[in-house]
């Protein structure tokens, strides 16, 4: 796993992370290839949540390094990662369709940050067409705020995807929706997935969304740990499982009894 | 049932609402009978009378001196001073709390002044604006840009700090540059709370206003009723306060619609 291995997507090595009295992480040391879907599952409080601000750019690591698609990862968040967050993913002043055609807009217009005419209508086409695709057509005037959070879910999905990032970053996005509209944003993140070849990287608290969701799974814990110095060791990956599914699952969601754990055991963290 | 559960009807409120001013009403009257029956030439408390002749002479007769409508020209004077002066306000407001908000080196470079300027008292500072500027309009303006500026980019630099980091960074990863943040993202969503940071330091803006005019001016709403406290004119004076608490009031309620109008997202999403 540490060898090197010039196809890798997302290569993280012996990254660390401290703050000045806490140790949040250490000894990272991950390789992702394109078109997998790592889920990262832990406790809360470690350092999940730091791992991911460092692959978004937001935090800079200690020690270690981050390497996207062969390059260093710039200390800044980017158009190759599209984010995903539990909450205010999305721009309260803009309509939906708004909030989608901004990514077109920024990335044509520099200066103005809009577009017109004949480029603005290809533009809405392509965002009508992402709307129609997540469900979201019929609210397309609506704000944000008079969606559910399952549909601002949706919103925030279709706003990152519709610029074609090669990673897509999430971070606990289910985590404050019902469990049945938990169930479809999970399939919905499947197809997008499989039909846009994404990379997917999602943090979650539920291991059985790790294994229903992922074809990878990782698990961040603390292997030392000091009872009079608890912020004395960060956390590493401590489980790092393929998910292995039922292909004639029609769904193409894991069914969590038949995926099969493989190294040296699968802890409930 | 508890006191804190027992809600007025919409009627009713209105009915309670009005008692107050009804009794105010209703006790001036009746000291202010008391007194001019005492006194014919009472000046301390005018009749309805006095009132109706005052406001008669000041909103609609043209003053014998210079041939202009005082209450009006008044008015456009105090109003045309108070707008300026809040509008720099607003615009300075705006820029540099947004730059202060999101750029940390703008940030560092110029809060710590903006917070030791916003510390000063502005009537402390009335005189010297008097010697720089002169007695004209300039230091009118001024005054009112010092005492209600600092506050609105304070303001606004918090209500930036406040939208989520989660937008900010989202933004970047759709490739937006700092200006496009800016442009798309945060200057849209602070100009509602602008208009809010405007609204509330209105009281301020007529006090610097009246107080300015009052020390130094030729016309104005603040001037006339410290140029006519001299002759112990409560007959003007009150219609004028009256006139520039309806002026507040309706500015008041024109900057909430006129942010309920313009910005329809805004509000729910608090």
């Amino acid at each position: 796993m540490m060898g090197d291995h010039p196809g890798a997507l997302i290569r993280v090595s012996q990254l660390w992370k401290s703050y000045p009295d806490t140790a949040v992480l250490e000894r990272i040391n991950l390789e992702v290839e394109r078109n997998e879907f790592v889920t990262v599952v832990g406790a809360s409080g470690c350092g999940k949540t730091t791992f991911f601000k460092l692959l978004l750019g937001e935090e800079q690591p200690t020690r270690g390094t981050i390497f996207v698609g062969g390059k260093p990862l710039s200390p800044e968040p980017g158009k190759d990662r599209g984010v995903v967050f539990q909450r205010y993913s999305v721009f309260p002043h803009l309509t939906v369709l708004e909030n989608v055609l901004l990514g077109l807009e920024l990335r044509r217009s520099k200066f103005l940050c809009r577009s017109f005419g004949r480029r603005r209508r290809e533009e809405l086409e392509q965002c009508e067409e992402m709307l129609d695709r997540v469900g979201l057509l019929p609210s397309a005037n609506a704000y944000p705020d008079a969606l559910s959070g399952g549909m601002q879910q949706r919103l925030a999905l279709s706003q990152t995807l519709i610029t074609g990032p090669e990673i897509l970053l999430l971070d606990e996005p289910f985590g404050a929706l019902d469990p049945g509209i938990r169930s479809d944003m999970h399939e919905l993140v499947r197809e997008l997935y499989r039909e846009l070849k994404l990379t997917v990287l999602m943090i979650t608290h539920d291991l059985s969304e790790g294994f229903r969701l992922g074809t990878r799974l990782l698990v961040f814990d603390k292997v030392r740990v000091d009872p009079q110095a608890p912020e004395a060791y960060g956390a590493t990956i401590t489980y790092d499982v393929p998910v292995t599914r039922n292909r004639n699952n029609g769904n193409g969601l894991a069914d969590v009894s038949q995926a099969r754990v493989q190294g040296t055991g699968a802890g409930n963290a | 049932m508890r006191l804190i559960n027992l809600r007025p009807s919409r009627g009713a409120a209105l009915i309670v609402a009005a008692l107050p001013f009804a009794a105010l009403i209703v006790v001036y009257l009746v000291f202010s009978d008391l007194r001019i029956e005492a006194n014919p030439n009472d000046k301390l408390l005018p009749s309805m009378e006095s009132f109706a002749e005052a406001i008669r002479r000041m909103a609609f007769e043209p003053s014998v001196r210079t041939g202009e409508i005082l209450l009006w020209a008044d008015t456009a004077a105090s109003l045309q001073r108070l707008f300026i002066g809040i509008g720099v306000s607003a615009l300075a407001g705006f820029t540099f709390g947004i730059l202060n908000g999101l750029i940390p080196w703008f940030s560092a470079t110029w809060s710590p002044l903006v917070r030791v300027v916003s510390m000063i008292p502005p009537m402390a500072v009335l005189p010297i604006l008097f010697i720089t500027f002169g007695l004209g309009e300039l230091a009118k303006v001024v005054l009112i840009v010092f005492g209600t500026a600092p506050f609105i980019m304070r303001d606004l630099e918090q209500r930036v700090r406040e939208l989520p980091r989660e937008q900010i960074v989202k933004a970047q990863t759709l490739d937006a540059n700092t200006w496009q943040i800016v442009v798309r993202v945060v200057a849209p969503q602070v100009l509602p709370r602008l208009m809010d940071a405007v609204r509330l330091s209105l009281g301020a803006a007529w006090l610097f206003l009246i107080a300015a005019e009052a020390i130094a001016s030729t016309e104005g709403l603040g001037y006339r009723i410290f140029l006519v406290r001299r002759y112990l004119a409560m007959d003007v004076i009150l219609p004028y306060v009256a006139w520039i608490t309806l002026l507040a009031f309706l500015l008041d309620v024109g900057f909430r619609r006129f942010n309920a109008f313009f910005f329809p997202w805004y509000g729910t999403s608090r």
